[in-house]
């Protein structure tokens, strides 16, 4: 009841074609990222800022990157640590090389390398298929890391071996470098995430969407009815590093401030890779669920012993975590092997129903 | 479709019960320190006797002095998992509970780089003795930031000067092969130019290997070891490249007491898997091992004997334990001075600052404090965020560790100038400007 | 022309004039390579019987290592150390079949492998906090040293090593092959729905190939254990058994020792010969760079089943 479409007519094909078609759907949505632009900035403590929205919001925009490639693609990849590192490293280079850009453009540019280093790697796709693929992309992810180790400019040949951001402004804000609020930093991650999940929506919706999910699906019958494998397994993974590029880039200049290579290890490409699963794979809401999920347990779990009064020494509750964490997991999975985006719609259905059971 | 309804309903219990986490508890007339540890994970054979070394300390002072000065010592555990993230996490979890911190020991070098920029911002000091940035040891343009008593650029100095006393002199080191085997990550690196510099100027061979994080399988960086077949070995490893490191060098047949680890590479933990091989390997080291000491007396009867202990009871004395023993020392001690200029009173980030910038501590101060023969004196100024710390070298006889050399002052002449050009590279990046020392005495 | 020379004929050069180095080093591959084997065997187990791609099996090694060893640090003598921790693989394996693979049996087989990391992090928890983190000394008898024969180094644990996984390929080869249960598996292997409606008890097939990996896992965990010490970083070595499964075919008992040698051999001329001309450490790229090579020419690895492709 709550829910009800019925009585919602469009007069045209955009209407009906519209990402949000329901009302409501808008009105929430709308509201929520009114909500999120504006409530955090002013009310939110700095641990909140710093370590709970920046980080979900990095990790967001990875996983919408990946779960284009594996979701939707079905290209499953485990290099996604190592694209983010190029993002990163490129972002530096080029904000270092020409101080004068914009760090948004610099974020967009590197996104465009890490493209096209993205479609290097991807090219073995077209031969290699399934877990046979995965660990294959496991060698950009080692070389990758192994590169920005060893070659000494990529970091400006720093004795420390680290790339740190650079103080950058937008609009006269200090949005990156130590000056910057975790407020301003918040904003323009918010926005970078908003405008490139609609893109992200829209890219799935249309026909480059279809062929991804065509090849997914059937590939050889996608083939035989026109899907070309080679554009469209490239273009998948180009897209797919371009938002792990520029998920990097906000990683290294809107979290972390600095960073070495083992920001970007095996780890980062496992993370997001559970991030994909435990949203459900193929949906961009998915996507958002999964980051909040993995990116929020582990603090509210941390949390959770102070504020029920709990004190525990803190390998213990270390340990507890992660057991936790896993059990979760296990929970999730065979409630929903689907992930926390199918869960979602299924409440939705619910509420189109409420208070009637069916 | 219960255990449905029952996951949607539970996931929106836990959404509105986060904001609810982290609450802060105001204390007054304490004086709080965060402690970042790592009991957990890859690295927590390193992390549980370093987190044990400053719990037991802090307890002493509280429980035999009633603090410093009377003002009581507050610290808190967070565990990272020697994770960046979680890292930066806890610290900004902790930072202003407890009135608000006032010192921070990261352990770890890349949550080090992370917090450098913020300590200013927060005004909280950042002690990152024996590692992290080398280049904050300039402290006019690091004012906030601290590496006392000694940095890596400095402790590869003494290896070599160590090097060559063993050789018969400094100039018998020509032509002789050194190795250096190194983690591949920036902190494995940092030896790596002063060594360079030092092949040039005295002549000897320097070969450096990198191995891979995390380091599991050596053999073929030790096979090269073995064709090489060099004179002395230098290894600056962490976690379980440690362990492999020693373990491969005995089976290669290794002169062990010609392979000399950093002072992360010399800890109980490392020699353990060797067994017997192990007896011989030496290792860099600022303060001496062992547990015989007045303090570790006063740790036993304050701490351990009131079930207070933070260790196992044969765990004090370690490596890693004293060292942190001796920097919670040198915390305190800092601070008691500041309380020397700005009274019995809890401090401020400010003056701990300055407290940790004009530490002078003495031969008779050590005694006092129970540390004589374990620690050194230590002199700390404005340009000299390293003090003047010195090293030695310490060998493995199969059951503890025993300094095996006399106390090492590191080449500050070849040292000093490059450190000052790193800060100056730093600090550009970060935006400082440099401060006039003379200006504020 | 300097740089083709450099990386095509100086090394091998290298390789010629030092005949007897190149033969240690090819040794020392092939000690190597047959230790990420015993690793491997593990992921091959699970994934020919059970469709599984299961990411815990380095924390399963991790896992009996610990108990292995917590278990003879309180005293415990060897062998009846070794007959508990076995029985604790076991029953790991009926408490994996009840809880993770009977809810979520005929799922996709991504969702299994999720499955497989969460159980990852459970474990991981689970080891940590019963046996504690510090770094323990794994004593089962077997000697560290090195003698040398004919001018080369060999190390006795890693010829320990290499045997235990010689003989364990060839038992497990033959329970494959002529066994009735080992068909029973590689049927299940096939199609779980199929195996059922011919009678074959999918559960009992299931808990024994997650004991049988346990067991494998044991014998992984003895030998790395003795190598670097039993601690948290024994569960990363499943990263480098990986480019052994992809090149040997996940399907692949003999595979998984054929990948191990050429991975482990090709992984050290790897990085001795070419190694210092890019600066050194190589090694962690060079074995998956070198299983992608394989796979260009066979993309289900060198033994593995041929994927049949329908429209």
């Amino acid at each position: 009841m709550i829910y009800r479409e019925a009585g919602q007519f469009k007069t045209s094909y955009a209407a009906d074609q519209a990402v949000f078609p329901i009302v409501q759907d808008r009105v929430v949505v709308g509201a929520f990222l009114a909500l999120a632009f504006l409530v955090p900035p002013m009310l939110a403590s700095e641990y909140w800022l710093q370590a709970v929205l920046i980080p979900f919001l990095v990790y967001a925009m990875a996983t919408v990157g990946l779960n284009l490639l594996t979701g939707y693609a079905g290209q499953v990849s485990l290099g996604t640590g190592g694209f983010m590192a190029v993002g990163a490293y490129a972002a530096f280079k080029l904000t270092t090389a020409y101080p004068g850009l914009s760090i948004l453009l610099v974020f967009v540019l590197a996104g465009v390398i890490a493209a096209a280093v993205g479609i290097v790697f991807g090219l073995p796709s077209l031969r290699i298929k399934g877990f046979y693929l995965a660990v294959a992309t496991l060698a950009s992810q080692f070389f990758l890391i192994w590169l920005f180790n060893k070659v000494g400019w990529f970091v400006n040949y720093a004795p420390s071996g680290t790339i740190t951001a650079p103080p950058r402004t937008v609009l006269g804000f200090m949005v990156t470098g130590p000056e910057a609020t975790a407020s301003a930093r918040y904003v323009v991650a918010l926005g970078l995430v908003v405008v490139f999940g609609v893109i992200a929506k829209n890219l799935v919706r249309g026909r480059v969407g279809r062929s991804w999910m065509a090849i997914r699906d059937r590939d050889i019958a996608a083939e035989i009815i026109g899907v070309r494998p080679l554009r469209t397994k490239l273009l998948a993974f180009a897209i797919s590093s371009f938002y792990c590029g520029i998920a990097g880039s906000m990683l290294v200049f809107l979290f972390l401030g600095s960073a070495e290579t083992l920001a970007f290890d095996i780890n980062q490409s496992f993370l997001v890779l559970f991030m994909v699963i435990i949203g459900g794979l193929g949906s961009i809401l998915g996507s958002f669920l999964g980051a909040a999920f993995i990116t929020l347990m582990p603090i509210f779990l941390t949390n959770a012993p102070h504020v029920i009064g709990l004190s525990l020494p803190v390998a213990l509750l270390k340990q507890i975590e992660l057991m936790v964490f896993g059990g979760l997991i296990l929970f999730f999975l065979i409630v929903e092997p689907h992930g926390l985006a199918r869960l979602w719609q299924i409440a939705k259905e619910k509420l189109r129903l409420w208070p009637f059971p069916h | 479709m219960k255990a449905r309804i029952l996951t949607i309903a539970l996931l929106a219990l836990a959404l509105t019960l986060a904001p609810w986490a982290g609450v802060a508890l105001a204390q007054d007339k304490t004086m709080f320190i965060p402690l970042l540890v790592y009991r957990t994970g890859a690295y927590a054979p390193s992390g549980i006797p370093s987190a044990n070394g400053f719990n037991d300390y802090f307890n002493l002072l509280n429980d035999r002095d009633g603090g410093i000065n009377g003002v009581k010592l507050v610290f808190e555990e967070c565990e990272f998992q020697y994770d960046t993230k979680q890292g930066v996490e806890c610290f900004e979890r902790l930072k202003s509970k407890h009135g608000g911190a006032l010192l921070v020991n990261p352990f770890s070098t890349g949550v080090t780089y992370q917090l450098i920029p913020k300590a200013p911002v927060d005004k909280i000091v950042i002690h990152s003795a024996g590692y992290g940035m080398t280049a904050s040891a300039d402290g006019r343009w690091f004012p906030w930031v601290f590496n006392f008593p000694m940095t890596y650029w400095s402790q590869a100095s003494a290896f070599v000067k160590y090097v060559g006393q063993q050789e018969g002199g400094m100039d018998k080191l020509k032509g002789k092969k050194i190795v250096h085997i190194y983690h591949n990550s920036p902190y494995g690196k940092e030896a790596n130019p002063t060594l360079e510099e030092l092949a040039r100027r005295l002549g000897f061979e320097l070969t450096l290997l990198a191995v891979d994080h995390p380091g599991q399988e050596q053999k073929a960086t030790w096979l090269q070891v073995r064709r090489l077949n060099p004179d002395w070995i230098y290894i600056s490893g962490w976690g379980v490249m440690n362990q492999v490191a020693v373990k491969e060098a005995a089976a290669h047949g290794m002169k062990m007491d010609h392979v000399i680890g950093n002072w992360w590479t010399g800890t109980e933990a490392d020699v353990v898997p060797a067994g017997d091989a192990a007896k011989g390997y030496k290792s860099m080291t600022f303060h001496a091992p062992g547990a015989a000491f007045k303090v570790h007396e006063e740790i036993v009867k304050h701490v351990y004997d009131k079930g207070k202990g933070a260790a196992k009871r044969e765990a004090v004395g370690e490596v890693l334990y004293n060292r942190t023993v001796i920097t919670a020392m040198l915390n305190t001690e800092a601070m008691r001075t500041a309380m020397g200029k700005f009274g019995n009173k809890p401090l401020t980030g400010e003056q701990v600052r300055w407290g940790m910038e004009n530490l002078n501590l003495t031969d008779q101060r050590l005694e006092q404090l129970g540390f004589k023969g374990l620690a050194r004196p230590l002199r700390v100024t404005c340009e000299n965020h390293e003090g003047n710390g010195v090293a030695a070298v310490q060998q493995w006889d199969g059951k503890q560790w025993k300094i095996v050399s006399d106390w090492i002052e590191p080449m500050r002449d070849v040292v000093r100038p490059k450190l000052e050009a790193a800060a100056v590279e730093e600090a550009k990046k970060l935006g400082y400007t440099m401060r006039d020392c003379s200006k504020e005495k | 022309m300097d740089l083709l020379y450099g990386v095509l004929v100086g090394p091998v050069r290298d390789m010629l004039s030092a005949p007897t180095f190149l033969a240690e080093v090819l040794i020392g591959g092939v000690a190597a390579g047959l230790m990420y084997s015993l690793v491997a065997l593990g992921f091959v187990l699970i994934f020919k019987a059970s469709g599984v791609f299961n990411f815990s099996q380095g924390v399963m090694v991790l896992f009996s290592a610990l108990t292995l060893v917590g278990l003879m640090e309180r005293g415990v003598p060897v062998v009846l150390a070794l007959g508990l921790t076995i029985a604790v693989m076991v029953a790991l394996a009926f408490a994996i079949e009840r809880v993770v693979l009977r809810p979520l049996v005929n799922q996709e087989h991504i969702i299994l492998f999720m499955a497989t990391i969460g159980l990852n992090f459970f474990l991981e928890g689970l080891g940590e906090m019963v046996w504690g983190a510090n770094v323990k000394k794994l004593d089962v008898g077997i000697p560290d040293e090195s003698f040398k024969m004919a001018g080369i180094l060999i190390n006795k644990l890693e010829m320990t090593a290499a045997a235990t996984a010689a003989i364990l390929v060839a038992v497990l080869a033959v329970f494959f092959q002529r066994t009735k249960i080992g068909r029973a598996l590689r049927a299940v292997a096939d199609d779980h729905e199929a195996a059922l409606s011919i009678g074959i008890p999918l559960r009992t097939i299931w808990v024994v190939v997650w004991s049988v990996a346990g067991i494998v896992a044991i014998a992984a965990g003895i030998m790395w254990g003795a190598k670097s010490g039993v601690q948290f970083s024994l569960s990363l070595i499943a990263l480098k058994a990986l480019p052994v499964l992809i090149l040997g075919g996940f399907t692949s008992v003999p595979g998984a020792i054929v990948g191990g040698l050429i991975i482990g051999t090709g992984e050290k001329i790897g990085e001795v010969y070419w190694g210092p001309l890019v600066g050194g450490a190589i090694e962690n790229w060079f074995a998956y760079v070198l299983a992608l090579a394989f796979l260009l020419v066979r993309p289900q690895g060198l033994f593995g089943e041929r994927i049949i492709e329908r429209v």
